[in-house]
Protein backbone atom coordinates (compact mmCIF):
# COMPACT_ATOMS: atom_id res chain seq x y z
CA UNK A 1 0.00 0.00 0.00
CA UNK A 2 1.41 3.12 -1.05
CA UNK A 3 1.62 6.16 1.54
CA UNK A 4 -1.06 7.78 0.94
CA UNK A 5 -2.19 9.79 3.60
CA UNK A 6 -5.91 9.60 2.12
CA UNK A 7 -6.00 6.36 3.37
CA UNK A 8 -3.15 6.08 6.13
CA UNK A 9 -4.78 4.38 9.32
CA UNK A 10 -3.76 4.80 12.69
CA UNK A 11 -4.76 3.54 15.75
CA UNK A 12 -4.56 5.40 18.99
CA UNK A 13 -4.76 2.79 21.75
CA UNK A 14 -2.53 1.28 24.67
CA UNK A 15 -1.44 -2.33 24.49
CA UNK A 16 -3.04 -3.19 27.67
CA UNK A 17 -6.80 -2.29 26.44
CA UNK A 18 -8.79 -5.13 25.32
CA UNK A 19 -11.02 -2.85 23.59
CA UNK A 20 -7.93 -1.06 21.68
CA UNK A 21 -6.79 -4.82 20.69
CA UNK A 22 -10.45 -5.60 18.95
CA UNK A 23 -9.25 -2.88 16.74
CA UNK A 24 -5.53 -4.14 15.89
CA UNK A 25 -7.41 -7.81 15.38
CA UNK A 26 -9.98 -6.70 12.94
CA UNK A 27 -7.02 -4.40 10.66
CA UNK A 28 -4.99 -7.52 10.71
CA UNK A 29 -7.47 -10.11 9.59
CA UNK A 30 -8.08 -7.56 6.74
CA UNK A 31 -4.56 -7.28 6.04
CA UNK A 32 -5.10 -3.36 5.85
CA UNK A 33 -1.63 -1.87 7.64
CA UNK A 34 -1.52 0.24 10.13
CA UNK A 35 0.12 2.73 12.58
CA UNK A 36 -0.11 1.83 16.21
CA UNK A 37 0.28 5.49 18.32
CA UNK A 38 0.62 4.06 21.63
CA UNK A 39 -0.81 6.36 24.86
CA UNK A 40 1.34 7.01 27.71
CA UNK A 41 -0.24 5.65 30.71
CA UNK A 42 -2.26 7.89 32.83
CA UNK A 43 -1.71 10.60 30.39
CA UNK A 44 -3.37 11.85 27.70
CA UNK A 45 -2.23 13.05 24.14
CA UNK A 46 -3.37 16.07 22.31
CA UNK A 47 -4.04 13.87 19.39
CA UNK A 48 -6.37 11.59 21.60
CA UNK A 49 -8.46 14.98 23.29
CA UNK A 50 -8.60 16.29 19.63
CA UNK A 51 -9.82 13.07 17.98
CA UNK A 52 -12.21 12.20 20.73
CA UNK A 53 -13.42 15.38 23.03
CA UNK A 54 -16.91 13.45 23.42
CA UNK A 55 -15.01 10.52 25.85
CA UNK A 56 -11.17 11.02 25.66
CA UNK A 57 -10.85 7.52 25.56
CA UNK A 58 -8.77 5.13 23.78
CA UNK A 59 -9.28 3.18 21.18
CA UNK A 60 -9.68 5.48 18.28
CA UNK A 61 -9.41 4.84 14.17
CA UNK A 62 -8.12 7.42 12.30
CA UNK A 63 -8.60 6.52 8.71
CA UNK A 64 -7.45 9.46 6.00
CA UNK A 65 -7.41 11.71 9.59
CA UNK A 66 -10.97 11.21 10.58
CA UNK A 67 -11.41 9.80 13.49
CA UNK A 68 -13.73 6.72 14.73
CA UNK A 69 -14.51 6.03 18.47
CA UNK A 70 -15.67 3.40 20.09
CA UNK A 71 -14.49 -0.21 19.38
CA UNK A 72 -17.86 -1.51 18.27
CA UNK A 73 -18.29 0.92 16.35
CA UNK A 74 -14.98 0.85 15.07
CA UNK A 75 -15.08 -3.01 14.48
CA UNK A 76 -18.19 -2.29 12.48
CA UNK A 77 -16.62 0.64 10.40
CA UNK A 78 -13.42 -1.53 9.22
CA UNK A 79 -15.69 -4.13 8.06
CA UNK A 80 -17.59 -1.50 5.92
CA UNK A 81 -15.28 0.93 4.45
CA UNK A 82 -13.05 -2.17 3.52
CA UNK A 83 -15.58 -4.26 2.72
CA UNK A 84 -13.46 -5.70 -0.05
CA UNK A 85 -11.66 -7.93 1.84
CA UNK A 86 -12.16 -11.01 3.40
CA UNK A 87 -12.66 -12.44 5.60
CA UNK A 88 -16.16 -10.28 6.69
CA UNK A 89 -16.07 -9.08 10.30
CA UNK A 90 -19.99 -9.55 11.04
CA UNK A 91 -22.17 -12.37 9.38
CA UNK A 92 -23.98 -11.27 6.16
CA UNK A 93 -26.93 -12.69 7.42
CA UNK A 94 -29.43 -9.55 9.01
CA UNK A 95 -29.81 -12.06 11.69
CA UNK A 96 -27.11 -13.38 12.69
CA UNK A 97 -25.69 -10.03 12.51
CA UNK A 98 -28.29 -9.16 15.00
CA UNK A 99 -27.55 -12.34 17.03
CA UNK A 100 -23.53 -11.51 17.38
CA UNK A 101 -24.73 -8.00 17.79
CA UNK A 102 -26.74 -9.15 20.85
CA UNK A 103 -23.97 -11.17 22.87
CA UNK A 104 -21.29 -8.35 22.06
CA UNK A 105 -23.52 -6.23 24.05
CA UNK A 106 -24.15 -8.54 26.00
CA UNK A 107 -20.37 -9.45 26.76
CA UNK A 108 -19.85 -5.20 27.38
CA UNK A 109 -22.28 -4.91 30.03
CA UNK A 110 -21.63 -8.12 32.16
CA UNK A 111 -17.69 -8.33 31.84
CA UNK A 112 -15.48 -5.02 32.28
CA UNK A 113 -16.70 -3.23 35.56
CA UNK A 114 -16.72 -6.85 37.19
CA UNK A 115 -13.35 -8.09 35.76
CA UNK A 116 -12.08 -4.73 37.18
CA UNK A 117 -13.35 -5.43 40.00
CA UNK A 118 -11.68 -8.52 40.00
CA UNK A 119 -7.90 -7.24 39.03
CA UNK A 120 -8.32 -4.64 41.70
CA UNK A 121 -8.47 -2.13 39.25
CA UNK A 122 -11.79 -0.79 40.79
CA UNK A 123 -13.19 -0.93 44.64
CA UNK A 124 -15.70 -3.67 44.89
CA UNK A 125 -17.18 -6.69 45.85
CA UNK A 126 -14.60 -9.98 44.58
CA UNK A 127 -16.98 -12.32 45.39
CA UNK A 128 -19.72 -10.67 43.39
CA UNK A 129 -17.68 -9.92 40.90
CA UNK A 130 -16.55 -13.47 40.26
CA UNK A 131 -20.20 -14.45 40.08
CA UNK A 132 -21.35 -12.16 37.51
CA UNK A 133 -18.63 -13.39 35.23
CA UNK A 134 -19.36 -16.83 35.74
CA UNK A 135 -22.94 -16.35 34.89
CA UNK A 136 -22.27 -14.27 32.18
CA UNK A 137 -19.42 -17.29 30.49
CA UNK A 138 -22.09 -19.63 31.61
CA UNK A 139 -24.40 -17.87 29.05
CA UNK A 140 -21.92 -17.02 26.65
CA UNK A 141 -21.20 -20.93 26.20
CA UNK A 142 -24.90 -21.30 25.19
CA UNK A 143 -24.24 -18.74 22.85
CA UNK A 144 -21.20 -20.69 21.39
CA UNK A 145 -22.59 -23.60 20.85
CA UNK A 146 -25.75 -22.50 19.12
CA UNK A 147 -23.77 -19.44 17.12
CA UNK A 148 -20.60 -22.24 16.58
CA UNK A 149 -22.60 -24.82 15.05
CA UNK A 150 -19.96 -27.14 15.74
CA UNK A 151 -17.37 -25.04 13.99
CA UNK A 152 -14.17 -23.32 15.90
CA UNK A 153 -15.81 -19.90 16.34
CA UNK A 154 -18.51 -18.15 16.94
CA UNK A 155 -18.47 -16.59 13.19
CA UNK A 156 -18.01 -20.41 11.78
CA UNK A 157 -14.10 -21.83 10.61
CA UNK A 158 -12.45 -17.87 11.20
CA UNK A 159 -12.63 -15.59 13.75
CA UNK A 160 -15.17 -12.74 13.59
CA UNK A 161 -16.95 -9.69 15.22
CA UNK A 162 -18.28 -11.63 18.19
CA UNK A 163 -15.20 -13.67 18.51
CA UNK A 164 -13.04 -10.48 18.43
CA UNK A 165 -15.24 -8.75 21.23
CA UNK A 166 -15.36 -11.67 23.55
CA UNK A 167 -11.49 -12.70 22.88
CA UNK A 168 -10.30 -9.31 23.61
CA UNK A 169 -11.46 -9.79 27.39
CA UNK A 170 -9.12 -13.48 27.62
CA UNK A 171 -6.06 -11.50 28.75
CA UNK A 172 -8.13 -9.80 31.42
CA UNK A 173 -9.48 -13.56 32.55
CA UNK A 174 -5.98 -14.77 32.88
CA UNK A 175 -4.37 -11.31 34.60
CA UNK A 176 -7.62 -11.82 37.34
CA UNK A 177 -7.16 -15.65 37.30
CA UNK A 178 -3.74 -14.93 38.49
CA UNK A 179 -4.27 -12.31 40.93
CA UNK A 180 -7.31 -13.81 42.49
CA UNK A 181 -5.67 -17.56 42.32
CA UNK A 182 -9.54 -18.49 41.42
CA UNK A 183 -10.12 -19.97 37.56
CA UNK A 184 -12.05 -17.72 35.42
CA UNK A 185 -12.23 -19.18 31.96
CA UNK A 186 -13.05 -22.73 33.63
CA UNK A 187 -12.81 -25.76 31.54
CA UNK A 188 -14.95 -27.90 33.55
CA UNK A 189 -17.82 -25.27 34.15
CA UNK A 190 -17.40 -23.93 30.23
CA UNK A 191 -15.56 -26.05 28.47
CA UNK A 192 -16.68 -24.96 25.00
CA UNK A 193 -15.26 -21.43 25.36
CA UNK A 194 -11.87 -22.58 27.33
CA UNK A 195 -11.02 -24.57 23.77
CA UNK A 196 -11.97 -21.77 22.04
CA UNK A 197 -9.92 -19.01 23.71
CA UNK A 198 -7.04 -21.35 22.93
CA UNK A 199 -7.88 -21.53 19.60
CA UNK A 200 -8.39 -17.21 19.52
CA UNK A 201 -4.90 -16.90 20.76
CA UNK A 202 -3.26 -18.78 18.49
CA UNK A 203 -4.93 -17.44 15.36
CA UNK A 204 -2.17 -15.25 13.39
CA UNK A 205 -3.99 -12.07 13.96
CA UNK A 206 -4.51 -12.34 17.50
CA UNK A 207 -1.08 -13.91 18.47
CA UNK A 208 0.76 -10.69 18.35
CA UNK A 209 -1.49 -8.32 19.96
CA UNK A 210 -2.90 -10.40 22.78
CA UNK A 211 -0.92 -9.27 25.92
CA UNK A 212 0.71 -11.30 27.93
CA UNK A 213 -1.38 -12.10 31.57
CA UNK A 214 2.08 -11.36 33.82
CA UNK A 215 2.63 -8.15 32.12
CA UNK A 216 -0.58 -7.17 32.75
CA UNK A 217 -0.91 -7.72 36.40
CA UNK A 218 2.21 -5.53 36.05
CA UNK A 219 0.59 -2.97 34.52
CA UNK A 220 -2.93 -2.84 36.30
CA UNK A 221 -0.17 -2.32 39.21
CA UNK A 222 1.95 0.58 37.89
CA UNK A 223 -1.46 1.85 36.92
CA UNK A 224 -3.02 1.69 40.06
CA UNK A 225 -0.17 3.80 41.30
CA UNK A 226 -0.02 5.97 38.61
CA UNK A 227 -4.09 6.52 39.36
CA UNK A 228 -3.16 7.24 42.65
CA UNK A 229 -0.84 9.87 42.11
CA UNK A 230 -2.74 11.69 39.09
CA UNK A 231 -6.54 11.60 39.35
CA UNK A 232 -6.64 12.24 34.76
CA UNK A 233 -5.52 8.19 34.76
CA UNK A 234 -7.58 7.49 31.35
CA UNK A 235 -9.78 3.93 31.72
CA UNK A 236 -7.75 0.60 31.17
CA UNK B 1 -41.17 -23.35 11.44
CA UNK B 2 -44.77 -22.50 10.84
CA UNK B 3 -44.63 -19.19 12.11
CA UNK B 4 -44.71 -16.64 9.72
CA UNK B 5 -44.90 -12.47 9.89
CA UNK B 6 -43.73 -9.78 12.35
CA UNK B 7 -44.80 -9.27 15.94
CA UNK B 8 -43.23 -7.04 18.26
CA UNK B 9 -43.44 -7.14 22.19
CA UNK B 10 -43.84 -3.99 23.93
CA UNK B 11 -45.03 -1.53 26.23
CA UNK B 12 -47.23 1.30 25.73
CA UNK B 13 -45.46 3.85 27.42
CA UNK B 14 -41.40 2.42 26.46
CA UNK B 15 -39.33 5.09 24.41
CA UNK B 16 -37.03 1.73 23.56
CA UNK B 17 -40.03 0.16 21.66
CA UNK B 18 -41.50 3.15 20.02
CA UNK B 19 -38.23 2.75 18.02
CA UNK B 20 -38.94 -0.66 16.64
CA UNK B 21 -42.24 0.73 15.56
CA UNK B 22 -41.12 3.88 13.83
CA UNK B 23 -38.74 1.35 12.17
CA UNK B 24 -41.28 -0.84 11.25
CA UNK B 25 -43.65 1.93 9.70
CA UNK B 26 -40.69 3.57 7.59
CA UNK B 27 -40.26 0.58 5.80
CA UNK B 28 -43.94 0.00 5.56
CA UNK B 29 -43.59 -3.66 7.17
CA UNK B 30 -46.73 -4.54 9.09
CA UNK B 31 -46.73 -5.97 12.51
CA UNK B 32 -48.42 -7.37 15.66
CA UNK B 33 -48.22 -5.82 18.88
CA UNK B 34 -48.02 -7.42 22.16
CA UNK B 35 -48.40 -4.75 24.90
CA UNK B 36 -46.96 -6.97 27.70
CA UNK B 37 -47.57 -5.84 31.25
CA UNK B 38 -43.94 -5.61 32.88
CA UNK B 39 -44.95 -7.35 36.07
CA UNK B 40 -46.69 -10.28 35.09
CA UNK B 41 -44.56 -10.55 32.06
CA UNK B 42 -46.04 -12.95 29.28
CA UNK B 43 -44.83 -16.66 28.60
CA UNK B 44 -44.11 -15.63 25.33
CA UNK B 45 -41.69 -12.60 25.99
CA UNK B 46 -39.77 -14.85 28.67
CA UNK B 47 -39.36 -17.80 25.95
CA UNK B 48 -38.36 -15.42 22.77
CA UNK B 49 -35.81 -13.33 25.14
CA UNK B 50 -34.88 -15.21 28.14
CA UNK B 51 -31.58 -13.62 28.74
CA UNK B 52 -33.00 -10.11 29.40
CA UNK B 53 -36.87 -10.37 29.68
CA UNK B 54 -36.71 -7.15 28.58
CA UNK B 55 -39.22 -5.20 25.91
CA UNK B 56 -38.83 -4.82 22.80
CA UNK B 57 -38.55 -7.99 21.37
CA UNK B 58 -38.76 -8.45 17.53
CA UNK B 59 -40.02 -11.92 16.42
CA UNK B 60 -39.75 -12.44 12.34
CA UNK B 61 -41.04 -15.42 11.19
CA UNK B 62 -40.86 -16.95 14.44
CA UNK B 63 -36.85 -15.67 15.18
CA UNK B 64 -36.56 -13.35 18.29
CA UNK B 65 -34.17 -10.36 17.88
CA UNK B 66 -33.81 -8.12 21.57
CA UNK B 67 -32.27 -4.88 22.48
CA UNK B 68 -34.26 -2.11 20.81
CA UNK B 69 -30.43 0.12 18.21
CA UNK B 70 -29.81 -4.15 17.43
CA UNK B 71 -33.93 -4.59 16.41
CA UNK B 72 -33.55 -1.01 14.30
CA UNK B 73 -30.39 -2.41 12.65
CA UNK B 74 -31.59 -5.56 11.98
CA UNK B 75 -35.31 -3.84 10.41
CA UNK B 76 -32.92 -2.08 8.01
CA UNK B 77 -31.26 -4.70 6.69
CA UNK B 78 -33.97 -7.73 7.00
CA UNK B 79 -36.49 -5.11 4.69
CA UNK B 80 -33.10 -3.43 2.45
CA UNK B 81 -34.98 -2.73 -0.61
CA UNK B 82 -37.47 0.08 1.66
CA UNK B 83 -36.91 3.37 3.27
CA UNK B 84 -33.31 3.32 3.87
CA UNK B 85 -32.63 3.91 7.86
CA UNK B 86 -28.77 3.57 8.28
CA UNK B 87 -26.90 6.32 5.92
CA UNK B 88 -24.93 4.60 2.92
CA UNK B 89 -21.39 6.11 3.44
CA UNK B 90 -19.29 3.85 6.38
CA UNK B 91 -17.99 6.95 8.45
CA UNK B 92 -21.81 8.62 8.01
CA UNK B 93 -22.93 5.07 9.38
CA UNK B 94 -19.74 5.18 12.03
CA UNK B 95 -21.01 9.17 13.43
CA UNK B 96 -24.77 7.63 12.97
CA UNK B 97 -23.59 4.34 15.98
CA UNK B 98 -21.18 6.49 17.70
CA UNK B 99 -23.83 9.68 18.95
CA UNK B 100 -26.67 6.47 19.04
CA UNK B 101 -24.64 5.22 21.76
CA UNK B 102 -23.56 8.36 23.22
CA UNK B 103 -27.44 9.23 24.17
CA UNK B 104 -28.41 5.83 25.09
CA UNK B 105 -24.99 5.84 27.89
CA UNK B 106 -24.73 9.57 28.34
CA UNK B 107 -27.91 11.80 28.27
CA UNK B 108 -30.42 8.76 29.39
CA UNK B 109 -28.38 8.59 32.33
CA UNK B 110 -28.02 12.12 32.41
CA UNK B 111 -31.87 12.67 31.98
CA UNK B 112 -32.99 9.99 34.53
CA UNK B 113 -31.99 11.87 37.62
CA UNK B 114 -33.62 14.54 37.15
CA UNK B 115 -36.90 12.72 37.49
CA UNK B 116 -35.56 11.40 40.68
CA UNK B 117 -34.63 15.12 42.57
CA UNK B 118 -36.37 17.99 43.59
CA UNK B 119 -34.96 21.68 44.21
CA UNK B 120 -31.38 22.16 43.81
CA UNK B 121 -30.47 18.88 43.30
CA UNK B 122 -32.56 19.23 40.33
CA UNK B 123 -31.48 22.19 39.11
CA UNK B 124 -28.15 20.51 38.96
CA UNK B 125 -29.55 16.94 37.21
CA UNK B 126 -31.41 19.66 34.64
CA UNK B 127 -27.93 21.64 34.08
CA UNK B 128 -25.91 18.40 33.57
CA UNK B 129 -28.62 16.89 31.01
CA UNK B 130 -28.73 19.91 29.03
CA UNK B 131 -24.77 20.01 29.10
CA UNK B 132 -24.84 16.27 27.38
CA UNK B 133 -28.05 16.96 24.89
CA UNK B 134 -26.12 19.90 23.70
CA UNK B 135 -23.55 17.95 23.06
CA UNK B 136 -25.67 15.66 21.11
CA UNK B 137 -27.25 18.71 19.24
CA UNK B 138 -23.91 19.30 17.10
CA UNK B 139 -24.96 15.95 15.54
CA UNK B 140 -28.29 18.29 14.18
CA UNK B 141 -25.88 21.28 12.88
CA UNK B 142 -26.81 22.21 8.90
CA UNK B 143 -29.11 19.83 8.71
CA UNK B 144 -33.20 19.18 9.05
CA UNK B 145 -32.92 15.85 10.78
CA UNK B 146 -30.43 13.65 12.40
CA UNK B 147 -30.11 11.86 9.14
CA UNK B 148 -30.41 14.59 7.47
CA UNK B 149 -32.62 15.79 4.48
CA UNK B 150 -35.29 12.68 6.15
CA UNK B 151 -35.28 10.78 9.33
CA UNK B 152 -32.85 8.35 9.62
CA UNK B 153 -31.42 6.18 12.25
CA UNK B 154 -30.03 8.45 14.73
CA UNK B 155 -33.76 10.58 14.85
CA UNK B 156 -35.39 6.94 15.38
CA UNK B 157 -33.14 6.36 18.57
CA UNK B 158 -33.14 9.89 20.11
CA UNK B 159 -36.76 10.71 18.70
CA UNK B 160 -38.59 9.66 21.67
CA UNK B 161 -37.11 13.20 23.28
CA UNK B 162 -39.08 15.08 21.17
CA UNK B 163 -42.29 13.59 22.76
CA UNK B 164 -41.47 12.51 26.16
CA UNK B 165 -38.50 15.32 27.48
CA UNK B 166 -42.05 17.69 26.91
CA UNK B 167 -44.37 15.15 29.33
CA UNK B 168 -41.27 15.31 31.94
CA UNK B 169 -40.68 18.70 31.77
CA UNK B 170 -45.15 18.97 32.86
CA UNK B 171 -44.66 16.52 35.49
CA UNK B 172 -41.33 18.34 37.05
CA UNK B 173 -42.80 22.01 36.49
CA UNK B 174 -39.13 22.97 34.88
CA UNK B 175 -37.92 22.92 31.47
CA UNK B 176 -34.87 21.01 30.04
CA UNK B 177 -34.99 21.95 26.43
CA UNK B 178 -35.60 25.27 25.47
CA UNK B 179 -34.84 27.33 22.44
CA UNK B 180 -32.24 29.72 24.57
CA UNK B 181 -30.06 26.06 26.00
CA UNK B 182 -31.12 23.61 22.95
CA UNK B 183 -32.48 25.81 19.91
CA UNK B 184 -31.41 23.14 17.09
CA UNK B 185 -32.72 19.82 19.47
CA UNK B 186 -36.62 22.35 19.84
CA UNK B 187 -36.50 22.85 16.40
CA UNK B 188 -35.78 19.44 15.76
CA UNK B 189 -38.59 17.99 18.18
CA UNK B 190 -41.17 19.71 16.34
CA UNK B 191 -40.02 18.57 12.62
CA UNK B 192 -39.91 15.42 14.04
CA UNK B 193 -43.31 15.05 15.84
CA UNK B 194 -44.79 16.29 11.89
CA UNK B 195 -43.35 13.30 10.40
CA UNK B 196 -46.71 10.94 9.54
CA UNK B 197 -45.35 7.56 10.78
CA UNK B 198 -43.77 9.29 14.24
CA UNK B 199 -47.46 10.31 15.11
CA UNK B 200 -48.78 6.96 14.30
CA UNK B 201 -47.21 5.30 16.74
CA UNK B 202 -47.16 8.35 19.75
CA UNK B 203 -48.76 6.94 22.80
CA UNK B 204 -51.20 9.38 24.18
CA UNK B 205 -49.50 12.10 25.66
CA UNK B 206 -52.20 12.53 29.16
CA UNK B 207 -51.99 8.90 29.37
CA UNK B 208 -47.98 9.36 29.62
CA UNK B 209 -48.36 12.54 32.08
CA UNK B 210 -50.45 10.50 34.41
CA UNK B 211 -48.34 7.36 34.40
CA UNK B 212 -44.99 9.51 35.04
CA UNK B 213 -46.44 11.47 37.71
CA UNK B 214 -47.55 8.44 39.20
CA UNK B 215 -43.91 7.14 38.60
CA UNK B 216 -42.18 10.45 40.22
CA UNK B 217 -44.51 10.52 43.56
CA UNK B 218 -43.69 6.75 44.01
CA UNK B 219 -39.53 7.48 43.11
CA UNK B 220 -39.78 10.48 45.79
CA UNK B 221 -41.89 8.97 48.49
CA UNK B 222 -39.26 5.61 48.59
Amino acid sequence: MASDDAAAVRVVGGWASPFVMRVCVALRLKGVAYEFLQEEPGKKSELLLASNPVHKQIPVLLHGGRPVCESLVILQYVDEAFSGARPRILPVDPYDRAVHRFWAEYADAKLPTALRTLRGMIDGDKAAAAEQVAAALAQLEEAFTACSKGQHFFAGDDIGFLDIVLGSYVGWFRAAERITAQTVLDEMRTPRLAAWAARFCGHESVRDVMPDAGRLVEFGEALRAALAANANAQRM
Amino acid sequence: MAEKGVKVFGMWASPMVIRVEWALRLKGVEYEYVDEDLANKSADLLRYNPVTKKVPVLVHDGKPIAESTIIVEYIDEAWKGGYPIMPADPYERARARFWARFAEEKCNAALYPIFTTTGEAQRKAVHEAQQCLKTLETALEGKKFFGGDAVGYLDIVVGWYAHWLPVVEEVIGASIVTDEELPLMKAWFDRFLAVDVVKAALPDRDRLVAANKARREQLLSA
